[in-house]
């Protein structure tokens, strides 16, 4: 099994905090691996640092073997590494279909090339109808329900065909009928070949979903393996427990 | 070298007045999150109205600061309240922009029909003198001012960090929501934010009245300067934007007294340059790149 | 391009295009040559300040930029037995412009848009500045003059309208053309939530940049028309903040981001400019007035005229039971959507 994404001793502080600290994990191809921790443990500090949203103070990241470095995160986005974000950030003004053909993927070609190729075009539509948003393929994207945003983005990470997958909390504040619809289609995907690493409070969903799970706490890992040894793991129970 | 202590002498002096009106354009972004496109104009105003107390009245400009500060806090209160708050939340940050500029355009609108565009400025009588300090000159009025300056901006200081009032305008600064929350009126604030941002912009019109001579089209010059000071200090706080304020002064002398003097004019521009270039994030601030 | 958007985009430049050819009075055309400069200019700074979000108060100076080039080349140069040349030379010079404009942006570009606005405005205000003190070459505060045009003195103005619905029309391909590629909803998407766009690898420095090259290049072409129109241009006509003002009014009274509204916006307000400079005079009016009326669109109207149309029809179809999914077709082909984000067919 092949490793996806390695995070090698990293640290990161502000100020006087160290949100992570000499944090290392990886990610194997092909999983649907957890990221848990309780409040501050540096989770989505980690994903910033991922993805480049943040630049840390040392130690390195690998992404397909490649070390990461420049924080570019659109070179990482065409290289397959793709991510949501806790509110669901969408483009507002765009239609859903648009935010979709939007995150296809970009080459200077494409800038000059129709709006809506056929191709692009194609694959949204699939994707709106798969996900339940087809009727509001031409309203914009502002006019959704929060859920509805979730369910959007996450569709729109999926229109670049990535590697990984980063999903930051993608339960947060949506109901139990969405969480259900969204373990299917993680799941769906990853029968697909999709790789995810998912940030998670859902501790339910996380043992149901994810193998293996990471445990982070005070910014750096305390725990990594199958659910059912995190769950039982004297480490992890102590550091929830102690909050 | 004795030229580029003289010209330290009065970059510094000059920097303070500078820090005066850069000081009322970080309140007013710390407060609302709005860049005041309107600050030059707001001085001006206050140059003009100083103009007018000392002309009819023989009104010193110093001592008119106590009429015109009043004055100005109340239109700036006005202005916020009138344009500013009724903007959508959504529309804010992208319209607060032009909003301010049309403010501007305004108040260079009416000053202009007020006064016509003869160039104007405050001829005190002491405004020739100057003292002698160790084999350097330091003007009078140029001193007198940066003294101005510094008081009002110890006087800013005591206001937000010894009053109740400046602990509310210095929450909302750091957390609107939690401010909020804790029973500030966010309403009352930035309405006051900006009419202390207006204030100060008084206090250092009836100053740049005194040293410059001036029109309603000065406000452009003034903005871009501020504004240059303002990014390079890095729109954080008012220490910064003071620090920034006296280097732009500094820097600005040192070109004119050791280059061509309309390089000088230049100076602040070619300030701005080499920050975005090369630190985009200012001094101190946080980083300007990107939306957020 | 949907066949009401074709229909319409020929009635409207077949009839400006016969305007001079119909009506011989002077004082029109030359109400239509300043209408066409603005809806030119406005159409141009929209690509940057409507579709991407970045509202340059600087625009003017490269509309200086272009004049100057013009009148320095031309100074003292033949401008061709049927007094073409000056013409000619619009693509050089948009070129130029288009270079120097991607220097500026790249350096003005790395910030945040409301930082990018302040520095737009000092990027203004030197341009002045050098504009009043190259004596050498811009003639300071003396200006410099052209060769007046060796048109007929009956149709005289009638080259300089048509060269300018000329570039208004490339404009607005220009608009067109990005709003239905790649590269307008890239800049959309740039607008909306820039870093967003770049984390879905969207080339937001590449959109941002081509779009401001491509804006100020327009601008600094019809600056160049517009110094051979008046054949003496001084610095502070020529890089005047009131013209940037003029085409920010006017894209945002039309509605910014759209294809029609800057064009709308310029149609609506140069005729009532000229007005009101007939009627009263003085420049400083119309200084309070063009404050007034940019104030009264910001809390009224802000999305301006043609999206807050949009959005009225939209509504008023919801309410009589149509179906809400399909956008409103003259809507979609003018780019215009329910809350004034476009919506392409």
């Amino acid at each position: 099994m092949t490793t996806l994404l390695e995070v090698e001793r990293l640290t990161k502080r502000f100020g006087g905090v160290t949100a992570v600290d000499d944090c290392s994990f990886a990610v194997e191809q092909g999983t649907i691996t957890g990221l848990i921790g309780p409040n501050g443990s540096g989770k989505t500090t980690v994903f910033n640092l991922i993805t480049g949203y943040l630049r840390a103070d040392s130690g390195r990241i690998l992404f397909a073997g490649r070390p990461l470095t420049r924080s570019d995160q659109a070179a990482l986005y065409r290289a397959g590494l793709s991510r949501t974000f806790q509110q669901a950030r969408i483009f507002p003004r765009l239609c859903a279909l648009d935010n979709l053909i939007v995150a296809a993927g970009h080459s200077w070609r494409s800038l000059f090339a129709r709006r809506r190729g056929r191709d692009d075009s194609d694959r949204a539509r699939a994707l709106l109808a798969e996900f339940g948003l087809a009727a509001h393929a031409e309203h914009p994207a502002g006019e959704l329900s929060y859920g509805q945003r979730k369910l959007l983005e996450f569709a729109s990470v999926l229109m670049s065909e990535p590697k990984l997958v980063l999903l930051d909390e993608p339960t947060a504040g949506v109901n139990p009928t969405l969480v259900e619809t969204m373990e299917r289609h993680i799941r769906r995907r990853h029968a697909a070949g999709f790789s995810f690493l998912i940030v998670e409070h859902d501790m339910n969903l996380v043992m149901r979903l994810c193998d293996p799970v990471i445990v982070l706490d005070r910014g750096t890992r305390i725990a990594a393996g199958p659910p059912d040894a995190v769950r039982a793991d004297p480490a992890v129970l102590d550091a929830y427990l102690g909050q | 070298m004795h030229t580029v202590i003289q010209a330290l002498i009065l970059g510094v002096l000059t920097g303070g007045v500078y820090a005066l009106m850069a000081s009322g354009q970080t309140i007013i972004f710390g407060v609302m999150k709005v860049v005041n496109l309107a600050q030059g104009a707001l001085v001006i105003a206050g140059a003009y109205l100083s103009y007018s107390l000392f002309t009819s009245f023989g009104l010193d400009p110093f001592l008119s600061i106590l009429i015109t500060t009043p004055a100005l806090f109340g239109v700036g209160a006005g202005l916020q309240w009138l344009f500013l708050r009724p903007l959508r939340e959504e529309d804010r940050a992208e319209l607060s922009l032009l909003v301010t500029f049309a403010v501007a355009l305004g108040i260079e609108g009416v000053l202009s029909v007020t006064y016509k565009t003869t160039y104007r400025t405050i001829q005190a009588g002491y405004a020739d003198r100057s003292f002698s300090v160790g084999g350097y000159q330091i003007s009078a009025v140029r001193l007198y001012a940066f003294l101005l300056s510094a008081a009002l901006l110890g006087l800013l200081y005591l206001v937000l960090e010894r009053t109740k009032f400046g602990r509310a305008i210095r929450a909302t600064v750091q957390n609107p929501e939690s401010a909020r929350l804790l029973g500030v009126n966010a309403r009352v604030v930035a309405a006051a934010g900006f009419g202390i941002g207006a204030a100060t912009a008084a206090a250092a019109g009836s100053v740049y009245g005194l040293l410059y001579s001036f029109n309603s089209g000065s406000h452009y010059d003034l903005i871009s300067r501020l504004l240059s000071i303002v990014v390079l200090g890095g729109l954080g706080s008012i220490g910064s934007s003071i620090v920034g304020a006296l280097v732009m002064g500094v820097v600005a002398a040192l070109v004119a007294a050791l280059g061509p003097p309309i390089w000088s004019d230049f100076s602040f521009f070619i300030v701005l340059l080499a920050v975005l270039l090369l630190r985009p994030r200012g001094l101190f601030g946080a980083s300007l790149r990107g939306a957020l | 391009m949907s066949r009401a958007g074709i229909v319409r985009a020929l009635i409207f430049f077949g009839l400006l295009t016969a305007l001079p050819f119909a009506v011989t009075e002077h004082w029109i055309v030359n109400l239509g040559v300043f209408t066409l400069i603005y809806a030119g200019l406005a159409s141009a700074w929209n690509l940057v300040g409507g579709l991407a979000g970045y509202p340059s108060l600087g625009h003017a100076a490269f509309f200086g930029a272009g004049a100057y080039a013009e009148a320095i080349y031309f100074q003292h140069r033949d401008v061709g037995a049927n007094g073409l040349l000056p013409f000619f030379a619009l693509p050089v010079i948009g070129a130029g412009v288009a270079v120097l404009g991607l220097a500026v942006g790249w350096i003005a570009m790395r910030t945040r848009s409301d930082v990018f606005a302040i520095v737009t405005i000092t990027l203004l205000f030197v341009a002045q500045t050098l504009a009043f003190n190259l004596n050498s070459l811009t003639g300071g505060s003396q200006g410099i003059g052209l060769p007046g045009a060796p048109f007929d003195v009956d149709s005289y103005e009638r080259p300089f309208y048509l060269v300018l619905v000329l570039l208004l029309a490339v404009s607005m391909g220009i608009t067109w053309a990005a709003l239905h590629s790649g590269a307008g909803l890239s800049l959309q998407a740039v607008a909306a939530d820039e870093e967003r766009a770049r984390g879905i690898g969207v080339h937001v420095t590449g959109v941002k940049l081509l779009a401001f090259a491509v804006s100020v290049g327009i601008a600094g072409m019809i600056g160049a028309v517009w110094a051979y129109y008046v054949t003496f241009i001084y610095p502070q006509f020529a890089v005047d903040p009131l013209i940037t003002i003029g085409m920010v009014l006017m894209a945002y009274l039309g509605g910014r981001g759209t294809l029609w509204g800057p064009v709308l916006g310029a149609f609506i307000l140069v005729p009532a400019q000229q007005y009101l400079a007939y009627q009263y005079g003085a420049t400083q009016l119309y200084l309070i007035a063009y404050a007034a009326v940019f104030l009264l669109i910001m809390l009224l109207l802000p999305r301006g005229i043609l999206p807050s149309v949009g959005h009225l029809t939209q509504r008023r179809r919801v309410v009589m039971g149509r179906a809400s999914a399909e956008p409103d077709q003259d809507a979609a082909t003018t780019g215009v959507g329910a809350d004034g984000g476009v919506m392409v067919r």
